[in-house]
């Protein structure tokens, strides 16, 4: 789309050559792609949260999360917050046209965003150590008498839903800090991303279930790559700005997965 | 020549926005913790603060707040619909299983 039609002010009378007519919704495309792309996949954690919230009120429910989970979460949850804000930093600076901050608020939204994802890697080892499982999943040696390994052979629903709502959660984070590696970077995030892989599947060990998890990273490495080559440009405000609204959805889908999973099964 | 969502606003708000939502998450860590209410009573009252969070950050942080009228309510009541829509359809579903006796 031409960038004219972008602006509001393009809008004059039909009949005149070079004069475009109004976008319907006072937004470029690309923008109005998101929203609607946003609204769908709402859906989708809106279907996951409706499964988890009958679980949690018609199942007699456990509620193993101590002090330990619940701080660990809380500070996840701020992560989140302030990469939101960072996020907007980002916007802001990339309206003004300042490329340097511009990537260096994009840089520290990606910060938050490891950090979330680094702290969720650490809990989910941690429950899985200690004996929360899926039914058919390979159990961890001497836990079976552990309180997680009763809930997840008493209500498997717990694990189902625990790993379920934080796995997929946890992929769209992924995609996001790539996502904003691509806008901050462009190709120099490439070989960055192929290092992170690299180094993550040689250093985590064979039994953590990240040593496989870490393979989103390769994939997501094959997709930026065909993008950054295929179709290279300069990211301009627009762009950070779609990708900024990406970001604060994923925000925003775990201000309901925090208090429904962690504070809804807080140990008493 | 501007777009709908450029605005002259002060970045100030945003910080009070950041400040507001760190300050719901703990109120809702404080009620989790300290079980204030009954299971199916603080499934609502965290739903209720998760959705004055969301709210938040839809309006001001995702800048739905400065979009166009039509693009704003199209895209809130579609997705409100459908989440109507869902619970309609699930919950009673949900229900009915237990009444049935399936295992």
């Amino acid at each position: 789309m031409s960038e004219i039609t972008l602006q509001d002010d393009a809008v004059i009378a039909h009949g005149h050559a070079g004069e475009f007519e109004a976008p319907l919704f006072g937004a470029y495309s690309k923008k109005v792609g998101m929203w609607l792309f946003l609204a769908s996949d709402s859906l989708t954690f809106g279907a996951l949260l409706f499964a988890f919230s009958y679980n949690r009120i018609y199942t007699s429910w456990p509620t193993p999360f101590g002090k330990d989970s619940i701080i660990n979460a809380t500070v996840m949850t701020a992560c989140l917050l302030s990469s939101s804000l960072t996020m907007v930093m980002a916007v802001f600076a990339a309206q003004r046209h300042d490329r340097a901050w511009t990537r260096n608020w994009l840089l520290a939204t990606m910060a938050f965003g490891t950090g979330f994802i680094v702290l969720h890697g650490m809990e989910w080892t941690k429950l899985i150590h200690e004996g929360l499982s899926l039914p058919g999943f390979p159990k961890p040696a001497g836990q079976l008498e552990s309180e997680y390994a009763h809930i997840s052979s008493g209500v498997p629903q717990f694990a189902a839903t625990f790993f379920g709502l934080t796995a997929m959660h946890m992929l769209h984070v992924t995609i996001g800090v790539i996502y904003l590696g691509v806008v901050a970077l462009r190709k120099l995030f490439l070989p960055i991303l192929g290092a992170l892989w690299l180094v993550g599947f040689l250093l985590i060990p064979a039994d953590n279930v990240f040593h496989y998890g870490i393979h989103a990273l390769l994939i997501g490495l094959i997709i930026s790559s065909v993008i950054l080559f295929l179709k290279p440009k300069d990211y301009d405000a627009h762009d950070v700005e779609v990708s900024g609204l990406y970001w604060h959805f994923v925000d925003l889908v775990w201000m309901f997965i925090f208090p429904l999973v962690y504070l809804m099964s807080t140990k008493i | 020549m501007h777009d709908a969502a450029t605005h002259d606003d002060s970045k100030g708000q945003y910080f009070w926005v950041w400040g507001a939502l760190l300050v719901l998450t703990a109120v809702e860590v404080w009620l989790g913790y300290r079980q204030v209410f009954e299971p199916v009573r603080m499934l609502e009252v965290l739903l209720a603060l998760s959705v004055v969070k969301s709210a938040l950050i839809i309006a001001y942080f995702m800048h739905l707040k400065f979009e166009r009228p039509l693009m704003r309510w199209l895209l809130v009541v579609s997705v409100t619909a459908c989440f109507i829509i869902m619970y309609f359809f699930f919950f009673p579903d949900a229900g009915r299983i237990l009444t049935i006796g399936v295992k």
